[in-house]
């Protein structure tokens, strides 16, 4: 049979179709631009938003503004209260979301399509109309002050604002997005209603929408949000060099495991050299059971039940980090790994047989991810948020077939600097100590 | 509707509540070797979800042996005569796509997302490991320390996980169902590549296992595949009915409290030993299941509305149930205390709120908007072919058909008002339940 198997490999062609979903991108009477991938078989709908800032416009002395200004967002709107709005949602069995990340608000809504129009509805009221009553922000006050006390003791949390903190001293991506006790404590609604006005704004939209509609319904329902949404008047944060250059820091937290979270400068998405990276991480640290970094701490070792790499494509100030967990007696020798295939990458970059596997792999499975309306309408705002054109989902695979060994090679001593490699550890490590200076 | 994202994601059950399928395409064979075979046709897109899985899970492991269903399930991917050893996720990357598998109490499945013109390729890859598993002596002392990191990832850096794991031991006095999946430390840690094949041996086989395929493809296509494949292998007579020690009648009210210096957020939830759905007999279990949502289902539920929107004594409060259980299930409440509330506040507020329930019944328009819903998620749920798998795989582990799992929706939208009122009466008795509270040290010691 492993004659079979391996055949079957050799025989490997990609799939002719990577991504059958035709994107179409429409200007709609109200004057927005949205794009549309129209997938009949189910009567829903799904669309999405995007607005570029999100809590990157919080004011400096007032972070998860925009993050608190999200989730009320359907706590009362219009002539609504907040259970009102939510029976009325539940009505339309409506699934409407908002998420508020470092660079972006994102509004996500998947109906029926016969109920389109008042879902729509709905969506305007919160994003148009939102009334952030004094009881409704008391409830929210209440839970997110719930969530920064709990980040307080969440490893995932702690590492990931340590490293922030240290990478971009007094820029917004210090700050997080949950915000502080004391800034929650004191946000009042003059806040919110500035945190609506400086997130929500119409010419820093990217609007997908995904189902069973015509561009006709699809241009309606869109118009219905937008139209009447004011256009920017708050800048974006700036672009930041990243300070990460090296060394360990250790934020002690009690229990049996440690979490370290890693990494240093990464590339821009418009970088000429981004899918090679793209393709360079995937065999590192990127690909699911794959990895070298998987092979080496994983499976050889046992010393972790996952380690991750990832390139981290913030607006501002791009990162190439990692993630993994070990016990405390083993958390010096995963990080030592961790470096030692750092620099045999850099130095040595990969085999044809790695760069082949690899293409497989991310061009092979590029169409598993559409596979939901809702999936697809998020992969669409994202290809339009980062500039890479409406044949992007066509070209895709033909960008990561382009990347070469050599290409690897040159990314490789390019982006992985093993001297700035700075780690946060979150835990009780044995034998590691802080060697950079207390944060701030 | 902040709570929905991370401290909530401990009660994401609550995602589980209006499972459904009714509506997607579905037909069935059966090998003469005992394979069941499921396929649930989507031609959006050229690709396929491949599963198998089989009739076995935690609830089934020998006694002392906690975790060998899930260090099995890791140990599948090692190889087997056909495939090299660490080659099986390599080759199924190799060829664009996914793979990955899980264990739960009743259930072990592992699957594969894939264009479909690879069907026939990790088809023969995973009837060949049904049979031909080779656990060599180099992989299976680095991979149970994989294991063992992966309860300290799950359970031992997590208060909550801790909890819940106190919390199902004291709930299930005699059923397996209060051992841990993934196992307690000190049974893994002594798990051996032996016990790994005995467990093999004994329950993987044909006649144990469910090949469900969603996707891009026909039932002739996969009973020819599955003929191929799976046909040549012999049943096992080792498989027997799955009779588990049950549960006696409850007399005793428990009660427990975790502390950790970690925990920032205390709450309280409590569980009460609940009826699972049962073939030809799932109306108890549409009634909890609608029980559930009228309680805690979402912010205009009851619990929701009282603790959190009017008396703002609790930043979250909801119910959970899934009956999709071979054997008796968990019916749950829980509140999580705004700041300066006492733990004993939020479960009295609790405990008012229930009983004015009990008396006053539900709000019919809230049951017909719960309805509404149950309505829309049958046809949401054809949008992910890997969801419809699931929701097909764990209903037929746990002792249902897949009559049942179509019947499903018409059993909850049946649901009445009485029945409703019938089931909370049974279940939400605290003879049968257990109130834990997960607790940080205090104020002075607590964790800065």
């Amino acid at each position: 049979m492993i004659r079979y198997i391996l055949s079957a490999l050799i025989a490997f062609t990609p799939i002719a179709a990577m991504c059958q979903t035709d994107i179409e991108e429409i200007v709609t009477p109200g004057g927005t631009t949205f794009w549309l991938a129209t997938e009949p078989t189910i009567p829903i709908v799904s669309m999405e938003i995007i607005f570029r800032g999100g809590a990157g416009v919080d004011p400096a002395d007032r972070p998860g503004a925009v993050t608190m200004m999200a989730g009320l967002l359907n706590e009362g709107a219009g002539d609504m209260t907040a259970l009102e709005y939510a029976a009325a949602s539940e009505e339309l069995a409506a699934r409407i979301s908002f998420d508020a990340g470092r660079d972006t608000l994102t509004v996500s809504a998947s109906m029926l399509r016969e109920v389109r129009t008042d879902v729509a509805e709905l969506v305007r009221l919160a994003v148009q109309e939102p009334r952030f009553d004094p009881d409704a922000i008391s409830r929210v006050r209440s839970q997110l002050l719930s969530v920064t006390r709990s980040n307080r003791t969440d490893p995932s949390e702690l590492a990931r604002e340590a490293l922030f903190s240290i990478a971009f001293p007094d820029h917004a991506y210090s700050r997080g997005t949950d915000g502080t006790p004391p800034s929650i404590a004191v946000m009042t609604i003059e806040d919110l209603q500035a945190a609506h006005h400086a997130a929500i704004s119409r010419d820093r939209a990217y609007i997908s929408v995904v189902g069973d509609i015509s561009a006709d319904e699809a241009a309606e329902l869109v118009d219905h949000v937008m139209v009447g949404i004011p256009s920017s008047d708050t800048p974006l944060p700036g672009d930041m060099p990243v300070h990460l250059r090296g060394g360990v820091h250790v934020v002690d937290l009690p229990g049996t495991q440690s979490r370290a979270l890693f990494g240093h400068q990464g590339l821009q998405r418009d970088d000429p050299d981004f899918m090679a990276a793209y393709v360079m991480n995937h065999i590192l640290g990127g690909g699911g059971f794959s990895s070298r970094l998987t092979e080496e701490i994983r499976e050889k070792r046992g010393l972790t039940y996952g380690i991750s790499t990832f390139m981290a494509s913030l607006s501002h100030g791009p990162l190439f980090l990692g993630s993994v967990a070990s016990a405390n007696d083993t958390i010096a020798e995963t990080i030592e790994l961790v470096r030692r295939e750092w620099v045999r990458m850099a130095e040595g970059g990969v085999t044809e047989q790695e760069l082949d596997e690899a293409k497989r792999y991310l061009t092979g499975a590029y169409p598993l991810r559409f596979d939901t309306n809702a999936k697809i309408a998020d992969i669409l705002v994202g290809v339009q948020e980062a500039e890479l054109g409406i044949d992007y989902t066509q070209r895709r695979n033909s960008l990561i077939e382009a990347v070469t060994v050599d290409d690897i090679a040159r990314v490789a001593a390019r982006l992985l600097q093993s001297d700035d490699l700075t780690v946060v550890v979150v835990g009780q490590p044995q034998g590691l100590t802080t060697t950079v200076s207390a944060l701030n | 509707m902040i709570l929905t994202s991370r401290l909530a994601a401990l009660f994401s059950l609550l995602l589980l509540l209006l499972p459904a399928s009714a509506q997607a395409q579905v037909e069935t064979h059966h090998l003469s070797n005992g394979l069941e075979i499921v396929v649930i046709p989507d031609h959006r897109a050229p690709v396929v979800t491949h599963m198998v899985w089989y009739r076995i899970g935690a609830a089934d492991e020998p006694a002392g042996k906690s975790g060998i269903a899930h260090y099995l399930e890791h140990l599948m991917f090692k190889g087997t005569d056909e495939i090299p050893e660490g080659q099986f996720s390599q080759i199924v990357a190799a060829n664009g796509g996914t793979d990955n598998a899980f264990t739960s109490y009743d259930y072990t499945a592992y699957f594969q997302r894939i264009a479909a013109d690879r069907l026939p390729l990790v088809m023969q890859m995973e009837a060949d490991r049904m049979t031909d598993l080779i656990i060599s002596e180099e992989v299976w002392v680095p991979e149970r320390a994989v294991i063992l990191e992966e309860r300290r990832s799950r359970v031992a850096s997590n208060p909550s996980a801790i909890m819940s794991e106190q919390r199902n031991a004291a709930l299930y006095l005699n059923h397996p169902y209060g051992t841990p999946i993934i196992g307690w430390e000190h049974e893994m840690s002594s798990l051996t590549r032996q016990d790994a094949l005995d467990f093999y041996a004994r329950y993987y086989a044909p006649n144990n296992a469910i090949l469900i395929v969603a996707g891009d493809v026909t039932l002739d296509e996969v009973v020819a595949l599955a003929e191929e494949n799976f046909g040549p292998l012999p049943p096992s007579d080792t498989i027997h009915a799955r009779v588990r020690p049950q549960e006696p009648v409850a007399v005793a009210a428990r009660r427990l409290t975790y502390e950790d210096p970690r925990v920032q957020q205390p709450y309280v939830m409590r569980s009460y030993l609940a009826q699972e759905r049962d073939a030809g007999a799932q109306e108890d279990a549409a009634a909890l299941t609608i029980l559930a949502q009228l309680l805690g289902g979402g912010p205009t539920s009851v619990l929701n509305r009282a603790l959190v929107v009017e008396q703002e004594i609790a930043v979250s409060a909801g119910a959970f149930y899934n009956g999709t259980s071979l054997d008796s299930t968990s019916f749950g409440i829980y509140a999580v205390p705004a700041a300066n509330i006492e733990l004993s506040q939020a479960e009295a507020a609790l405990d008012i709120a229930l009983e004015q329930f009990m008396l006053d019944g539900p709000d019919e328009q809230h049951l017909e908007r719960i309805k509404v819903q149950v309505r829309a998620a049958e046809i949401f749920a054809r949008d992910s072919q890997e969801g419809l798998a699931r929701a097909f795989g764990a209903a037929l582990t746990s002792g249902l058909t897949v009559q049942d799992v179509l019947n499903w929706p018409a059993a909850l939208e049946a649901v009445t008002t009485q029945d409703v009122m019938r089931v909370a009466e049974q279940v939400l008795d605290l003879r049968q339940s257990v109130t834990a509270e997960l607790r940080g040290l205090a104020p002075t010691e607590a964790f800065q």
